[in-house]
């Protein structure tokens, strides 16, 4: 089933461990699948649940939240607070039809360029395996 | 102010990176889709936008066509985000006004097919994003004078005397009695065979008498706030139970003192007493009283003799541990590295065999202030052969993956030291490859080989006493495959020395997070750019030199040190640091005072107070706040924004990506 369905991905990184992991996976030329796109943010702690919530509005397949791993944020604890947003946040996409694979939160460390590209490989697949996202407008299909 | 977003005029520049870009992306293609964009004004592709031409050409279109925005689509906002906006600010344009589009990296570096396509979608989100985006004003505020040195090897010594010398106040730290490190432990010195001693006590005098450098020893960091010219350093100081300020260092205490305890500094192969300097040339040269060992604090009063022979009354056991806090605005880390414990690997018979023992334990037995005063004598006996085993838990994925770099060198200079001390004496290196690749490296290794060592390709299987003939009872038998004859060899050896790896501090970890700083992934600190900043960190204003970064030798720690130490004088010179511009904003109509913000922010940026309003409201302390963005996700209002990353830039971007399919 969905034969040439390619998932759209957003990916919100924190400039200073999954941005820099992503960009890292550059440097080495780790390759991995084009259809995740980034928006930089400065923390995990920065992204709004409104910004998930419109990333599928606008017709994403998935959301990825990446931040530093728990210890390790900037902020000193912004990622935990993320983790507890996208916990709650996770709820309600539940109500809302959403498959809990759809949303991905991650810690990827600014040495993780492998690591970054692995979850891409891994999310794009498992995606694809889902089918596009109820959300999506009916244009692709 | 009224800038209407009719009179948004954007420029594109996408860069061709040499091939590094448009090998992958087809740049007249996306600047075709750039110049179709809404609010674009021109579009062009350029060989190096990072170049001077290719600046000229950003400066030029800026100035002529009065271009607003600027969208640059090249490498990494991490690499060039600097340099075009410095160039902005060149041509008049706020600096904040600038988007950086990340189309190398993220993109051409990555992906094979649909480069192009998602070139475009990111592009098209960056004049998105950019159409929203605010000038913002830099602020500046002053920094504290003075530098923080952490940790009192050679890193650390040369780092504080050359921020001194340049006349600026320098707190040098040393958890240690005495400042000295691991080079103070070290007999000779590769290639030069420099008596390492003679080189570094003068620098170690020097620290102690230099009038802009306060040494604290045997004290430690526990606490760092503030921010990048305006650290808040709270250092604990452990009691010496000796009056620095009494003491003459001469030394009756120690005589007189009846109790004894392993001499740490000879790794443990010599005792100490329970008051003790570490070495002869320690810096203070003040004795310390080591409470674990000292029957006086043990049992309540019993003993106290140096108390009874101190002349000038210096031993104090009143004393007790403070706190001290100082204001600084930069800091250096050089906290430097551990040693493998061998006996991890249980095949090389460390601890097992008196005779198999690490490269430490070999220099202080060369040492004539060691245990031995000098001479290499292990379990009573001259050992008349000796094998050197390289790359003890280095180049070895089990343990670490990384080459500790100075193995290879040290185990000539030991080839060396040995033939000398010992007539007759035959060596066998047992090595991966010899890495010599220094000044003047090969050229020792090429001395030493002539000397008479055997060498011996191979990463030794185990170190055994079983003996297979009689030439081998009595010894240590090295068991290898010589990986140039193909053979399996057994070495008989009165002593195994072994070469283990440099490691990450046992406590790396908590350095990092005290700092704030990124380890890499073989837990040593990380630098903020392998090669063009090797030792800024993720943190503004902490500096990391020596071996806290990595494996590496005297000449490149001391290379790194005084690179900290200039870094570190840059920012303190400047007289005045730039914060972070993107910071939390209230916007008091919507603010309900409920608090929040000030609840969830680490920093302590938010206050909400009535200041004479009908409500009370939150305020940002702007010069704290670090631009997180916690509290303006927290705040149930959404009175709180932050400065370009704002909720309307970034759903901009969101709304963008989503309409170019992949």
């Amino acid at each position: 089933m969905n034969n040439g369905f390619e998932p759209q991905i957003v990916a919100f990184t924190c400039n200073w461990c999954s941005y820099a992991a992503a960009d890292l996976a550059g440097t080495s030329r780790i390759p991995y699948p084009p259809n995740v796109r980034i928006i930089r943010v400065m923390c995990s702690g920065m992204v709004d649940p409104i910004y998930v919530l419109r990333a599928f509005e606008a017709g994403f397949d998935g959301v990825l939240v990446a931040g530093c791993h728990i210890g390790d944020c900037h902020y000193i604890s912004g990622n935990v607070k993320a983790e507890d947003r996208i916990a709650k946040l996770r709820r309600l996409l539940h109500t809302l039809g959403v498959e809990d694979e759809r949303l991905r939160l991650e810690w990827i460390s600014a040495a993780e360029g492998g690591g970054f590209a692995e979850t891409i490989k891994e999310l794009v697949g498992q995606l694809k395996e889902l089918g596009p996202s109820p959300f999506r407008k009916e244009t692709a299909a | 102010m009224a800038e209407r977003k009719s009179d948004v005029k954007t420029g594109v520049y996408v860069c061709h990176c040499g091939s590094n870009i448009a090998g992958t992306v087809d740049v007249e293609e996306v600047t075709r889709f750039a110049q179709e964009q809404g609010s674009v004004a021109v579009a062009r592709n350029y060989k190096f936008m990072c170049s001077e031409p290719g600046q000229a050409l950003i400066k030029q279109d800026i100035e002529e066509l009065g271009l607003n925005r600027v969208v640059v689509a090249a490498c990494s906002p991490r690499m060039h985000e600097p340099t075009f906006r410095h160039l902005c600010e060149t041509a008049r344009l706020n600096p904040y006004l600038l988007h950086m589009c990340n189309i190398r990296e993220q993109c051409s570096w990555v992906h094979k097919s649909g480069a192009t396509e998602k070139a475009e979608a990111l592009i098209s989100a960056a004049i998105s994003r950019a159409y929203y985006l605010e000038p913002l004003q830099r602020r500046e505020v002053p920094v504290s004078p003075a530098v923080l040195v952490v940790g009192g090897g050679i890193a650390g010594i040369q780092a504080a005397l050359k921020a001194a010398d340049a006349g600026r106040k320098v707190y040098l730290v040393e958890r240690e009695p005495s400042i000295g490190g691991h080079m103070a432990q070290l007999d000779k010195t590769f290639p030069t065979l420099d008596c390492s001693a003679c080189i570094l006590t003068p620098r170690m005098a020097a620290v102690k008498t230099h009038l802009n450098i306060e040494l604290m020893t045997y004290s430690e960091v526990v606490d760092v706030q503030g921010y990048v010219g305006n650290f808040k350093v709270a250092i604990r100081r452990k009691p010496r139970y000796v009056d620095e300020s009494l003491c003459t260092g001469c030394g009756i205490c120690q005589d007189k003192c009846p109790w004894k305890a392993e001499n740490k500094f000879d790794c443990g192969l010599g005792q100490r007493k329970a008051i003790y300097t570490p070495f002869p040339q320690a810096v203070p040269n003040v004795p310390v009283i080591d409470p674990e060992h000292c029957v006086y604090i043990l049992r309540d009063g019993k003993c106290g003799a140096c108390l009874k022979f101190c002349e000038r009354g210096a031993i104090d056991f009143n004393q007790t541990e403070k706190t001290v806090e100082l204001e600084v605005g930069a800091i250096i880390v050089a906290t430097g590295y551990d040693l493998l414990d061998p006996s991890e690997i249980g095949r090389l018979g460390y601890k097992r065999f008196p005779n198999v023992i690490t490269s430490l334990e070999f220099e202080r037995l060369c040492n004539a202030t060691g245990p031995t005063g000098g001479h290499i004598v292990v379990n009573g006996q001259e050992p008349k052969s000796v094998a050197i085993i390289h790359c003890v838990g280095s180049r070895d994925r089990k343990y670490h993956e990384y080459c500790s770099r100075v193995c290879c060198m040290y185990a000539l200079k030991f080839s060396h030291l040995i033939r000398e001390k010992i007539e007759g004496a035959s060596v066998y290196q047992f090595y991966i490859d010899m890495r010599c690749y220094g000044k003047g490296f090969e050229e020792f290794f090429q001395r030493a080989a002539s000397e008479g060592a055997t060498f011996i390709r191979g990463k030794p299987a185990r170190v055994t006493d079983l003996a297979l003939s009689d030439e081998e009872r009595g010894k240590l038998v090295v068991v290898c495959e010589n990986t140039l004859l193909g053979a399996v060899m057994r070495v008989a050896v009165d002593l195994v020395i072994l070469c283990p790896a440099m490691e990450a501090r046992a406590d790396a970890r908590d350095v990092a997070r005290l700092f704030n700083l990124s380890q890499s992934a073989d837990g040593f600190l990380q630098e903020r750019h392998a090669k063009l900043e090797p030792v800024a960190t993720t943190n503004d204003g902490v500096f990391v030199a020596g071996c806290a970064q990595g494996p590496k030798d005297i000449p490149d720690t001391v290379a790194q040190a005084l690179a900290g130490a200039a870094e570190a004088l840059a920012l303190i010179d400047t007289g005045s640091v730039e914060l972070q511009a993107a910071t939390a904003t209230v916007d008091e109509a919507l603010c309900q005072g409920c608090g929040r913000c000030e609840e969830i922010c680490e920093f302590h940026a938010p206050t909400v107070s009535i200041n004479g309003r009908l409500i009370p409201v939150s305020s940002i302390n702007e010069a704290m706040c670090k631009g997180c963005g916690v509290c303006a996700v927290a705040c149930p209002t959404g009175a709180i924004s932050i400065r370009h990353f704002t909720r309307q830039q970034i759903l901009a971007e969101v709304e963008a990506l989503s309409g170019v399919p992949v």
